[in-house]
């Protein structure tokens, strides 16, 4: 990177200078907005998370103790549709992604600040009627699986609704980042030099653009099978419940991408840098989220083997899905190979990035149990299930989440964390995640299945061993949020490149000036030039 | 490994074929687990940088044609012969068997009702025999739910407005729980069913017991008691004044009843009537309104018999 570094960061607090609530509400920073969206995902994933724990208080005994089947119901909905809708979705993509896509590519904001900024209040409109919603708690579980979903007496129909905006803020924000990454990219930037975060970027919002209508589409439908009783899902007026199903998964499954590949993309820049090494393999991993972006397009059917498919559409969902698997294992070898013969250092970021390695392994190795007939049909809809896409999504996006704010967070407050709690909280979750969440893995070949209010009682040793895991889980994260919390106010003031990154956000100051480059720099080699050669290309 | 994590041994051949797939595919993850795991922790530690350490030489790698060719290929082979023999064993599973007795599934919000080939039905219990296949035709009368049988490794959705099948084959004699694995609203986790595998001389004990009882004109209460303890209310009721799911069928005729909605109405005839037709029209006080509607399951015979049995458990 011929950039010269920029000065180390003055006593300026950058782009967080302007104080008041107008300046944030009206803003057009590109920073800003990513910053909000970070805020308003990292609430409802504790708030969803309260939901985890009051699931996992309940299970602690075999019948209703705390709370009844129904409320039981209606936690364990929420749960899953806040830590989906409103935090793992538009968690990374939005949040991190608005921070960092203009700078990583050498831009001063996104290509359509208004519509970045459009978006966001839109997404907050949706989280609005979501409330309105909670007159009657959703009891239908995130699936919103007809005819239940029709008939219940939950309001369906508003919450419906709600998810119909958060999904046209998805879709106008993966619009944006899409024309940004084509045409603002700096001199000297070409496709092959772009950091691996951008390409994953890239990679999830074509999935946002493409698969986000049809649930918008799918969600207007139940609406107007609620009000209208068209009956398209009916099957008294000639309708079809499955047809609800291939709606729903045809994007659900594309949208597991766009939980993980921003993830991904953040494993990708941090393990090089911590490395001092080039990552291994650049285009194959570049390529592969590509190539995971359209071929998860054809695989949605895997959730429904037994749902009454014909045999046949079974084999092929059945066969594409092993198809996939091959891409995702080309990145874990890729990272792995990256830390060969490095200079490794193990500090909080790249212990969270490993450890998103180690618990993504698992959760993929379990895949192959689901993706295939014969076992699937036992362990779907079983806790089997719940610890499957557990160590994906928290394990593998949560963790990454979790390194790049490790990683990022110097950049967008000018304050560097604190090393001690943020090593202790690490060490805390990874026994606690793993003490919860392996558990289900037993408990679910044992034959319960998910979304259970009450159990036989020989699953209860289980269900302990998991909501004791919980509590500790809970409890570490509690330390590192308390560390976030402490650090934005009172750590040490952070150089502009505390990490010896070589992406070009590490060029400015921390935190960034609101123009984010004084003059757009020219590119001259990829990011990843570490040890040996000064500028390299893949 | 069954017994190491205490999972229900597998009660027919096919499921003990099921749980040989599991195990492949738990040897191929175990090999890519430790070669995976393995390396990163080891690279991990063995290209640490201590605290304090001068920075080390690093070598300019970025990829390597043969290593990148190998971790496609080897893990394509592995995964795809993972599929052939999970699709082997499927196909095996969704086959028609040949002279399978068809028995009835009607599934509704909260229970299963059995009809078998003579037309009897039994709620929540069915009976098979041993060594004789058994093919179940689902349906739905309201929302999905899913057979699910963790013994036998096997589930199937049922659909309202359409029959699927599902077929197995009973080797070792027992009572097997029967669940719903799809979430069909508030009694969903109560929506418990038992499969009884009786060997053969069991089996036709069981029947001609039944066939009889079902000839012999018997008192309307004794009919009624039977019928209780064939339609499912005991997984919920009990006759002996505890309170389960639902609360306790003792001593209920002519007692006062108190409501959720605050109102108390007495136990007669026509309530307990109501209770069964339409168990959400007056919810008891403290209980949730998860009891199955028994209309179109019970004929207003069936009812009248069940309230004669209730007099008699003062
Ligand atoms: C899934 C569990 C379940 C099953 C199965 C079930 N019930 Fe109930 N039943 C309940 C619950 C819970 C209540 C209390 C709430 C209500 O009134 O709906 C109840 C209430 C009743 C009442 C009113 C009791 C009172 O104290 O006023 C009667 C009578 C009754 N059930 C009879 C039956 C009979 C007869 C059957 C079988 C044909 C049966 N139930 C099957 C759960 C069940
Ligand atoms: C605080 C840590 C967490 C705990 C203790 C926890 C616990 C649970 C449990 C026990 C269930 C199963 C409920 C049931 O089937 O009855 C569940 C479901 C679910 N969880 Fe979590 N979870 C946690 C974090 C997360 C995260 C970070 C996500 C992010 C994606 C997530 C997404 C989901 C989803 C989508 C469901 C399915 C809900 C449904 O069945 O409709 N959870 N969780
Ligand atoms: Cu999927
Ligand atoms: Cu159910």
């Amino acid at each position: 990177m011929s950039e010269e570094k920029a000065a180390q960061s003055g006593p300026g607090r950058g782009y967080l200078e302007e104080k008041g609530w107008r300046s944030w509400a009206y803003t057009l920073d590109h920073k800003r907005i990513g910053v909000m969206y970070l805020f308003t995902t990292l609430f409802f994933f504790l708030l969803g998370g309260v939901f985890g724990m009051l699931i996992r208080l309940e299970l602690l005994t075999p019948g209703p103790t705390f709370f009844s089947d129904q409320t039981y119901n209606e936690m364990f909905t929420m749960h899953g549709s806040m830590m989906i809708f409103l935090f793992i979705i538009p968690g990374i993509p939005s949040g991190l992604g608005n921070f960092l896509i203009p700078l990583m590519i050498g831009a001063r904001d996104v290509a359509f600040p208004r519509l970045n900024l459009a978006s966001y209040w839109l997404f907050i409109m949706g989280i609005i009627v979501i409330l309105f919603s909670l007159a009657h708690p959703m009891d239908t579980g995130w699936t919103f699986y007809t005819p239940y979903s029709a008939k219940t007496a939950a309001s369906v129909t508003v919450l419906s609704f709600g998810i119909f905006l958060v999904g046209m803020s998805s879709i106008l924000t993966g619009l944006n980042f899409i024309v940004t990454i084509h045409q603002l990219r700096a001199t000297g930037m070409s496709w092959l030099r772009m950091p691996l975060f951008i390409w994953s970027m890239y990679a999830t919002s074509i999935i946002q653009v493409v698969a986000t209508p049809v649930i918008g589409m799918t969600f207007i439908l139940l609406a107007m099978e609620r009000l209208f009783g068209i009956g398209l899902f009916d099957p008294d007026k000639g309708g079809d419940p499955l047809l609800f199903q291939h709606f729903f998964w045809f994007y659900s499954h594309p949208v597991v991408y766009v939980m993980i590949l921003p993830a991904m993309g953040a494993i990708s820049e941090i393990i090089p840098t911590f490395s001092r090494k080039p990552i291994f393999g650049y285009k194959a991993i570049a390529y592969s989220s590509i190539a995971i972006a359209l071929a998860g397009f054809l695989v949605w059917g895997h959730h429904m083997f037994v749902a009454g498919m014909s045999v046949y559409a079974d084999v092929i969902f059945s066969i594409l899905t092993f198809s996939v698997a091959i891409p995702t294992g080309v990145k874990v070898f890729n990272w792995i190979a990256t830390l060969y013969k490095g200079s490794i250092s193990l500090d909080s970021p790249m212990l969270y990035a490993l450890t998103f390695i180690f618990l993504f392994i698992v959760g993929g190795l379990t895949g192959p149990f689901l993706g295939s007939l014969a076992t699937d049909v036992h362990l779907t809809d079983t806790y089997f299930v719940v610890a499957h896409f557990h160590y994906t999504m928290m394990g593998g996006t949560v963790m990454g989440l979790f390194a790049g704010l490790h990683y990022w967070f110097p950049k967008l407050t000018g304050r560097m964390l604190d090393e001690r709690p943020a090593k202790t909280a690490w060490a805390i979750i990874v026994v606690g995640f793993n003490i919860t969440f392996f558990t289900m893995f037993i408990t679910g070949m044992q034959g319960m299945p998910r979304r259970f209010a009450e159990y036989p009682e020989k699953y209860q040793a289980g269900n302990v061993i998991s909501s004791i895991g919980a509590a500790i889980l809970a409890f570490g994260i509690l330390v590192m949020f308390y560390n976030y919390v402490r650090c934005m106010f009172r750590g040490a003031p952070a150089p502009a490149d505390p990490w010896r990154g070589k992406t070009l956000e590490w060029t400015v100051p921390s935190p960034p000036p609101t123009e984010n480059f004084e003059t757009i720099p020219t590119v001259t080699g990829w990011p990843y030039s570490y040890g040996g050669k000064g500028d390299g290309d893949a | 490994m069954n017994q190491l994590f205490d999972i229900p041994g597998a009660a027919s051949k096919i499921s003990g074929e099921v749980d040989s797939v599991f195990l492949y595919i738990l040897l191929v993850g175990l090999f890519f687990f430790v070669v995976t795991q393995g390396a990163l922790i080891y690279f991990a530690l063995r290209y640490r940088k201590k605290k304090g350490e001068p920075e080390r030489e690093t070598p300019y790698i970025t990829s390597n044609r043969a290593l990148e060719t190998i971790w496609i290929v080897i893990p394509s082979i592995l995964v795809l012969s993972i599929f052939y023999y999970g699709y082997t064993v499927y196909m095996k599973m969704q086959a028609p068997m040949p002279g399978a007795q068809e028995i009835g599934v009607v599934a509704k919000q909260w229970l299963w009702e059995f009809t078998y080939p003579d037309g009897r039905k039994a709620v929540n219990e069915l009976h098979v025999q041993t060594g004789k296949p058994v093919g179940l035709s689902m349906t739905s009368e309201d929302v999905i739910h899913s057979l699910y049988l963790p013994d036998f490794r096997i589930k199937q959705d049922i659909l309202p407005g359409r029959y699927t099948k599902m077929y197995l084959l009973p080797d070792r004699p027992g009572e097997y729980q029967i669940f719903c694995a799809e979430y069909c609203g508030q009694g969903h986790s109560l929506m418990l069913g038992k499969l009884i595998v009786m060997d053969a001389h069991e089996y036709a004990e069981w029947s001609g017991r039944q066939a009889g009882e079902s000839q012999a004109a018997m008192p309307p209460a004794r009919r009624g008691e039977e019928l209780v303890k064939n339609s499912g209310c005991l997984g919920c009721h009990t006759t002996d004044g505890s309170p389960r799911v639902g609360p306790s069928l003792k001593g209920l005729f002519g007692r006062r009843v108190e409501l959720s909605d605050g109102s108390s109405v007495t136990a007669d005839e026509d309530y307990l009537k109501e209770s069964m037709t339409d168990p959400g029209a007056k919810v008891v006080k403290g209980y949730a309104n998860v009891m199955p509607t028994f209309k179109g399951t019970l004929s207003d015979a069936d009812i009248t018999d069940i309230i004669s049995y209730m007099k008699t458990l003062k």
